[in-house]
């Protein structure tokens, strides 16, 4: 049965948005676990290594198994290195984009920008458009009307999930905006959170990207083949299943409009593979909360905050065992949402840790 | 000129920042790695967070929120989503205090 109630509006530009402001939801305070500043300053620390030996992993792996793809282009056993090279390119992609985004990966700023700006045309994320979304995402998480990268509004729209295992939804509104973009605009949802300074960069880059794929269309004409279009463009589709598993468990299924991470985001514990594809965004609430922490000190912040928040997920299959039918649920009941528990020794909502740092005036 | 006492020197750990507030305004402190101090306003231009709870690393503050970042010395803004500059002030060491002219 489809839900037939009042629906909150996600928008930008809606009520709920007004509202959200009016409450006092918009660029709120939001709770933190207590921690040291000297401990966490620990783990802010940056530092190239890490990034540099994963991102050589990476695109080892993406020309090992795309040449592979080539080599056996033809038969049905190009399937195999195709799926791995899908997964590498349209899914591993959406974790670097991130990373590279909060300029946590690397220590060097210029070798963020370049991961950023190659991983985003991988994931399909104009980078300006994006890192400015990404911005508001991280100032009003999870609050409707303010926040614009919710992955599962209410009532839930299961369709449009489905049609993004392949990144079919996003794939056709992207390049939608990108046509917009190239010819000079933005809309106006995105004209609230992108300065007038930085849209330049957008129309430039969306004219640029236009021309990149019309390259690999060209190429595809002059080989009389679509494997070009099989090595760039297309995993972006056909490699898009696992970045939406991934993506699915950060907020899907959990509360909206409150100011505490611990309560819209999951932590999963995931393998060492998982963690290696998804640059340990599995750490989703020490990621929001302190999301100065690069990926690879996620691990040891949990360790620290891990009294002070819900249980951790034990693996990806237990998140899905409550996301799945949460989201079918609030298909028809758009009130309803899993309401974690936090711990009893945990700090309460209203004390808020001081500041670190603190030097009162004379 | 109005210089006010911030802290002690030896109360910032080199290539770090520390809040200061006097009255209603928020300021924020460095100790740069070649023991120098310098000083700014203590919240970002873009959203309003205490630059003092971010992370100091060379001569660039990072913002804790949204990993905006400033060059403290001369408050220039260094790209999205930080575009406004911090405003500076003049700071002098007199006997281990860091002085800040807020006027």
């Amino acid at each position: 049965m489809a839900f037939t109630g009042t629906r909150r509006d996600y928008g930008l530009l809606g009520l709920d948005a007004k509202a959200a402001v009016e409450n006092g939801l918009a660029s709120a305070k939001w709770y933190s676990c207590p921690i040291g500043r000297k401990e966490l300053k620990e783990f802010m620390r940056r530092s190239d290594g890490p990034a540099l030996r994963d991102t050589a992993l990476w695109f080892g792996l993406l020309a090992f198994s795309g040449g592979a793809g080539v080599a056996l282009w033809g038969s049905w056993w190009a399937v195999l290195p195709f799926a791995v090279y899908g997964v590498l390119y349209g899914s591993a992609s959406d974790s670097r984009w991130h990373e590279c985004g909060h300029g946590t990966a690397f220590k060097t700023r210029w070798m963020n920008d370049v991961l950023y700006n190659v991983a985003s045309f991988m994931v399909f994320r104009e980078p300006t458009i994006w890192r400015w979304s990404h911005t508001r995402h991280h100032t009003d998480t999870v609050i409707v009307g303010l926040d614009p990268e919710f992955n599962v509004m209410r009532p839930a729209d299961v369709l449009a999930i489905l049609l993004n295992v392949f990144a079919f939804k996003n794939v056709v509104l992207g390049f939608k905006q990108l046509v917009l973009h190239a010819s000079g605009r933005v809309d106006a949802e995105e004209a609230t959170f992108i300065p007038d300074m930085e849209r330049p960069k957008v129309f430039r880059t969306a004219r640029i990207w236009l021309a990149l794929f019309a390259l690999v269309v060209l190429a595809c004409v002059l080989t009389h083949s679509v494997l070009p279009a099989m090595l760039i463009g297309l995993p972006t589709m056909y490699g898009a299943w696992l970045q939406l598993l991934f993506g699915l468990t950060q907020h899907a299924g959990l509360d909206e409009d409150v100011l505490d991470h611990r309560l819209n985001s999951r932590t999963v514990m995931m393998n060492p593979v998982f963690r290696f594809l998804y640059w340990n965004m599995n750490y989703h609430i020490e990621h929001h909360m302190f999301p100065m922490v690069p990926y690879h000190a996620l691990p040891r912040l949990h360790e620290v905050i891990k009294h002070d928040c819900p249980k951790p997920y034990p693996s990806l299959y237990a998140a899905f065992a409550e996301i799945i039918p949460a989201v079918l649920r609030q298909a028809k009941d758009p009130t309803y949402f899993v309401r974690r528990e936090l711990p009893s020794r945990a700090k309460p909502l209203d004390l808020q840790p001081a500041g670190p740092g603190m030097v009162a005036a004379e | 000129m109005a210089w006010v006492r911030a802290c002690a020197t030896d109360e910032i750990d080199e290539e770090d920042v520390a809040r200061f507030d006097q009255g209603d305004r928020t300021f924020a402190i460095y100790h740069s790695p070649e023991d120098a101090f310098y000083a700014t306003d203590g919240l970002c231009t873009h959203q309003a967070i205490h630059l003092a709870d971010g992370l100091v690393m060379d001569h660039t503050i990072e913002c804790p929120k949204h990993n905006g970042r400033f060059d403290y010395r001369d408050g220039k803004a260094l790209g999205a989503p930080v575009c406004v500059n911090l405003r500076t002030y003049p700071v002098k060491v007199e006997d281990g205090v860091v002085l800040v002219d807020v006027g």
